[in-house]
């Protein structure tokens, strides 16, 4: 069997594993969904006009269309959290042990977790938008095409995001931990303009909010949703996804070649 | 501190059968801690190989060695003709591994666990499906199959360790403890496994604690202690080297003890706890003439246990200790 297959075939192999445990065990799964949907009522009943008015005036359906990408990311960060969870957890079990004594492609543990958790990411994003089109979400006037781009912008994030948070849960000792440690990847779209204009931020915050992921990937969406203004955003969301996917993929590599104690 | 019995084996050793594993100064130290310091192996293929040592001599580091899961500071090893260094995944598509730790997934069912070793060996479907029912069947998890692993008692758990690591009929086995933490009864069922997998021809490294279980099994054994092996050979040969048999007489009433202690002479004693100990091999012509004799001195132990040769000697023998521990475990037989 070549590299290549033996690679895809172990890894769907695994992927099936994951996916089982998934289905078996959702309470995971579910509990991080939680928390953007949350978000999502609290800012559109009970903060909404507010907010509305914040950001140039409308009503409450405004602001929700202003909030929906942002959710949108926080709901793949919530959802990697429970990845990193998931692969800590892995890595406690002894079955790990006997996945490296066989003659399996090497990678396929690490990328079937990836896929399985790329997967989960997608299925929550539609859980999460179909709240928001129930509470009242229309896309201006985006394109089939637009709509694709969205998706697989959503897609690119989710994968960099996942491999970041599995070195996060390859690097920690137990669940907790890997909780705790990959909490940055929910934190994050909370300080960018997920709820609110970098311009509308003090001054020495705004740093913060412009130079990091979730801004230009956040505002690549609302263009592409929206029809607002893309400009740079776009290629910068691209590379900074590729720049951690591929960050993420060689650290996650590096710990989890390392001989296990 | 190589035993005699050692080369005596290596002597006689002209077993034609080429080696499933063997090794030349197998080094491992983590941090400034030698784990193994030096081990040379030749484990003939079909052949039962037992690591015996206490806790943290470093069978476990061995197996993991072995079975490519860590790799070693130095040294010459092959494990099924291919040497570990260079094609590792050669020698993992031969071997199969039980560790200490259930290496089942627990959140899936046994069944399921079966189906995934067969996909992971890259077995058909159907192949798949038959090679883990047959396997259920024979290690009596069949009606245990639909339930997560997790609901699995230990010995339950051990069986499906067992069986996923047959999934794609390994030539070498190693399993590390595969009796600790099992009750008797368990214990001597993963016995009766093991004995089927040798009829099978397939070559078994195992390691225990237990000097009865390589007794057992093991076709050749090697006592592991600080990360050398002290003393290899059969079972016999072994128990030749350990003079740890004795007769254990206890006293309750010290003043009856001095006087056995006086009276008897060429024993060790234990004031502590008022016990006398007397070497014999614990057969019963020795035991009838030390009754005999105690009868004869007027003496009357309120305990008498026979005492045979277990690792406990095995180590005090081999690492020049001679003097018996203040709480030594007796077998009352």
């Amino acid at each position: 069997m070549s590299t290549l297959s033996l690679a895809v075939r172990d890894s769907s192999t695994m992927l099936r594993r994951n996916l089982l445990h998934a289905r078996r065990y959702p309470s995971l799964t579910l509990n991080l969904l939680l928390s953007p949907i949350m978000l999502l009522l609290l800012f559109v009943y009970i903060f909404g006009d507010t907010m509305s008015a914040g950001i140039g005036g409308g009503d409450r359906s405004t602001y929700l269309a202003y909030l929906f990408p942002g959710i949108l990311l926080l709901t793949i960060g919530g959802t990697t959290i429970g990845s990193a969870v998931s692969v800590a957890m892995d890595m406690t079990e002894g079955i790990i042990a006997r996945f490296r004594t066989l003659a399996i492609h090497r990678g396929s543990v690490l990328i079937g977790h990836v896929v399985g958790s790329v997967l989960q990411c997608m299925l929550s994003v539609a859980l999460v938008g179909a709240v928001a089109v129930a509470i009242g979400f229309r896309s201006t006037d985006a394109t089939a095409l637009e709509w694709l781009a969205a998706f697989g912008l959503l897609a690119l994030v989710s994968l960099a995001l996942t491999w970041i948070a599995v070195g996060m849960g390859l690097s920690s000792p137990n669940a907790e931990a890997a909780s705790n440690n990959a909490l940055p990847l929910m934190v994050l779209p909370l300080l960018s303009s997920a709820f609110v204009p970098v311009d509308a931020m003090p001054g020495w915050f705004q740093p913060v909010a412009e130079y990091q992921p979730f801004t230009p990937a956040i505002e690549t969406l609302r263009g592409l949703l929206l029809g607002t203004e893309i400009g740079h955003n776009g290629w910068l969301a691209v590379v900074w996804c590729v720049g951690l996917a591929v960050l993420g993929y060689a650290w996650s590599k590096s710990l989890f070649d390392r001989d296990p104690k | 501190m190589p035993s005699s019995v050692m080369s005596m084996s290596r002597q006689g050793d002209g077993h034609p059968s080429p080696a499933a594993v063997s090794a030349i100064g197998l080094r491992k130290s983590y941090g400034d801690k030698t784990v193994l310091d030096g081990i040379d192996l030749h484990i003939p293929a079909g052949s039962v190989f037992a690591l015996l040592g206490p806790n943290g001599a470093g069978k476990t580091t061995a197996v993991k060695i072995l079975s490519t899961l860590i790799a070693a500071d130095d040294g010459q090893v092959q494990v099924a003709g291919h040497d570990l260094a260079a094609d590792p995944q050669a020698v993992r598509a031969a071997i199969g591994v039980t560790g200490q730790f259930s290496a089942v997934d627990g959140l899936i069912t046994g069944e399921e666990n079966m189906l995934l070793m067969a996909d992971l060996h890259h077995l058909s479907r159907r192949e798949g499906r038959r090679v883990a029912a047959e396997l259920l069947e024979r290690f009596d998890l069949t009606e245990a199959a639909k339930k997560p692993a997790s609901t699995y008692s230990g010995g339950m758990k051990r069986r499906l360790d067992i069986a996923m690591t047959l999934v794609g009929s390994p030539r070498i086995i190693f399993l590390d403890e595969p009796t600790t933490g099992l009750d008797p009864r368990s214990r001597h069922n993963m016995w009766q496994i093991i004995r089927e997998l040798v009829t099978g021809g397939v070559t078994v490294f195992l390691t225990t604690q237990y000097l009865e279980e390589a007794d057992e099994l093991a076709d050749r054994i090697a006592v592991l202690h600080d990360g050398k092996i002290a003393a290899e050979g059969t079972a016999e040969e072994l128990k030749r080297i350990v003079p740890g048999g004795h007769v254990r007489l206890r006293f309750t009433d010290p003043a009856a003890y001095r006087s056995a202690a006086t009276a008897l002479r060429e024993v060790t004693r234990d004031d502590e706890a008022l016990a006398l100990q007397i070497p014999s091999d614990g057969s019963q012509r020795e035991l009838r003439s030390l009754l005999d004799w105690l009868d004869s001195a007027g003496i009357e132990a309120d305990e008498l246990t026979v005492h045979t040769p277990d690792l406990d000697d095995v180590f005090f023998a081999l690492t020049g200790d001679a003097s018996i521990p203040a709480q030594p475990k007796e077998t009352a037989r």
